[in-house]
């Protein structure tokens, strides 16, 4: 009998076509939106993922990652000292304008890496090496530098130089970094050669980079850390998870993301709800012909649920498929940013299951309360 | 087997609709006899109670009070779950609006009572094919029911009504919504499947041209039944104006 239900779902076409259509687009709108919304999430906490360290020290005043305060040359000090740190190297974050060899300016992130160990040097180097940067002027820019130069007609390669703060800067390496919110290149040099470039301005030294001792925790050094006054520390996870619960705390994205998803639940449940009404409502004569014929309401309340999770399930397909061609083609040009982790389709199927279970159970219910004897009316 | 055994009997069947003041009485104690191998019509003015009696004694309708026996089962004090499956194993039916599933061919329709009877796919496919060549539509297996005229569609129930041979056949008006010709021809495909000593076909109807089909005929008034009779007595007493041929029984 399974068949036969879903032989009148399937040549049921109108309304079939309606179903599926409401409930694809619903799982299209909530897994693309979410997947732009985790997007979002990941630029913020880009800075993690493309400098690697264990702890991160920061002013005790900082709440994540991209609030940046700088630190005292005494803090590196301080750090250095406590008893679970194996060593500590300071790095410096700013922001500068870059002049470019055809005059204009551009924003960069200028990193300066510890220039004994290379601490949060870039995890994927396309070409040079990072040691080059103890060449004088040095500079290692990402490929986000490269499209910039490239969309102003500057083919930069190996060589290429340009200035910063009228001190020239010369590229020796190619790296890849993830994308960051604001979008900026980043521009790796020395510590000490990034002073050189912003001597005017503050000092940034945003970030102590940490690591502990072979047997001590991250966690442990945390505790340290957090015991001195005005300094702060996080482990690379809890920087992280504390990042994301900022943004979503602080800033209208969530809300605006979690809106349209709940318009798309809303959708799908209108849309899908009602249908699947209209469907049992139509076919109610003849089930009710199929229990006066002996098929119990059990078997009734089956194909019911089987016609209401085919829908979904087909819908659930078609809307994840169609975010993922969106996805796929939005990867290409980095914006809007997409990323889908298996918590997004995870999610979508448990809301389609819920519509879905919420469609059938009106179904169910006119099913349930289904005389027989009415089919001689 | 005797074809005089009863498959069916009645005894003071009571049905009331509502309650207090818009209660009505549709059954009033009821008692009758179906037997194997016969085929008894029920007759009687509209509202007189006739649906009611049907969906009573096949157990769609629990009855207030009375015994109903199947096939020398009582059903009145059956669980629901056991006499659900008891129906579809032994009970076909035909409605006046056929009720076939729009969107399933004839011969999807046809496997149904196959199919609660637990047949494969396949098998219940095969048996509504042969059952539908039987009552003259074979080549029609793949059609819709929107693709056929009132008479193929009936005659496509009556199969399904028959398709797991039940013992017990019950049609509501089978007739009201066909043509005389059309009429003709399903009567005579039930009038023929009475003839199986292990079957039973109750017709409920006020469509005097078939009155000559049954070899019984019971006529109800106001939920009660007001007489019983063999058909060829009935037509002696009740005169109309249709032409009969003589004799069917
Ligand atoms: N579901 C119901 N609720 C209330 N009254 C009903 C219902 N079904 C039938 N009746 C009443 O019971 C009586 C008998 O109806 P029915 O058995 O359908 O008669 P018939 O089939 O002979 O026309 C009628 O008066 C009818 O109005
Ligand atoms: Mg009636």
């Amino acid at each position: 009998m399974f068949r036969i239900a879903l032989l009148m779902l399937f040549r049921d076409k109108a309304k079939y076509a309606m179903l599926i259509s409401g409930l694809t687009f619903c799982s299209l709108l909530m897994s693309q939106q979410a997947g732009v919304f985790c997007g979002i999430m990941m630029w913020t906490t880009a800075t993690l993922r493309n400098i690697s360290s264990p702890v991160w020290v920061v002013d005790a005043k900082v709440q994540q990652i991209n609030e940046v305060i700088s630190l005292r040359d005494i803090d590196v000090q301080r750090v250095r000292s406590l008893p679970g740190v194996a060593w500590a190297v300071p790095l410096f974050w700013g922001i500068v304008q870059a002049r470019l060899p055809d005059g204009s300016f551009q924003a960069i992130q200028l990193t300066g890496l510890d220039s004994s160990s290379f601490t949060g040097r870039p995890a994927v180097m396309l070409e040079g090496r990072v040691e080059d940067l103890r060449l004088p002027n040095s500079v290692i820019v990402d490929q986000v530098a490269l499209e910039k130069l490239h969309r102003k007609g500057i083919d930069a390669r190996i060589g290429t130089t340009f200035e910063i703060n009228d001190e020239e800067a010369r590229i020796v390496g190619i790296c890849h970094t993830e994308r960051s919110f604001l979008g900026q290149p980043y521009v790796y040099t020395t510590y000490e050669r990034a002073l050189q470039y912003m001597p005017a301005q503050r000092k940034m030294l945003a970030y102590v980079l940490a690591e502990p001792k072979p047997g001590v925790s991250p966690q442990e050094v945390v505790r340290q850390v957090n015991a001195l006054p005005g300094l702060r520390a996080f482990d690379h996870d809890t920087f992280f998870r504390e990042t994301m619960i900022w943004y979503i705390k602080n800033t209208g994205i969530p809300v605006s993301f979690g809106t349209v998803v709940l318009m798309g639940i809303i959708v799908g449940i209108a849309i899908a709800g009602q249908t699947f009404y209209l469907f049992v409502h139509d076919n109610l004569r003849y089930l009710a012909a199929l229990k006066a014929m002996g098929a119990g309401t059990t078997k009734l309340v089956g194909m019911v649920l089987l016609q209401a999770f085919t829908t979904g399930f087909i819908g659930y397909g078609l809307g994840l498929g169609l975010a993922a061609i969106f996805g796929n083609s939005v990867l290409r040009n980095g914006t809007p940013p997409f990323y889908m982790p298996w918590q997004v389709p995870v999610f979508v199927g448990v809301v389609i299951a819920l519509i879905c279970s919420f469609s059938a159970a009106i179904g169910v219910a006119k099913v349930a309360r289904l005389e027989a004897a009415t089919v001689f009316k | 087997m005797s074809t005089s055994e009863p498959a069916v009997i009645c005894r003071d069947v009571v049905k009331t609709y509502g309650k207090g003041e818009i209660a009505v009485r549709a059954l009033k104690g009821v008692s009758l006899e179906a037997r194997f191998g016969e085929l008894l019509m029920i007759v009687g003015p509209s509202g007189c109670g006739k649906t009611t009696l049907l969906s009573v004694m096949c157990g769609t309708l629990r009855a207030d009070s009375g015994t109903i026996e199947l096939f020398g089962k009582s059903i009145s004090s059956m669980p629901e779950r056991e006499l659900t499956a008891f129906r579809a194993r032994n009970v076909g039916f035909i409605f006046q609006q056929f009720n076939l599933v729009p969107t399933l061919t004839a011969q999807e329709n046809v496997s149904i009572p196959r199919l609660l009877n637990g047949a494969p796919y396949a098998t219940a496919q095969q048996d509504a094919g042969a059952m539908l060549a039987q009552v003259g539509l074979g080549g029609r297996e793949k059609s819709f029911p929107s693709q056929m005229s009132g008479g193929q569609q009936q005659r496509v129930a009556i199969s399904r009504a028959m398709v797991h041979q039940p013992r017990l056949v019950i049609c509501d008006e089978p007739t009201a919504s066909l043509d005389a010709a059309a009429g003709q021809r399903a009567m005579d495909l039930l009038r023929e499947s009475a003839r199986h000593p292990d079957r039973c076909v109750i017709v409920v109807t006020h469509d005097s041209r078939i009155f000559h089909y049954a070899d019984r005929i019971v006529e109800m008034d106001d939920g009660l039944v007001t007489a019983s009779q063999t058909a060829s007595d009935y037509l002696r007493d009740h005169p109309h104006p249709h032409p009969q041929p003589k004799s069917h029984a």
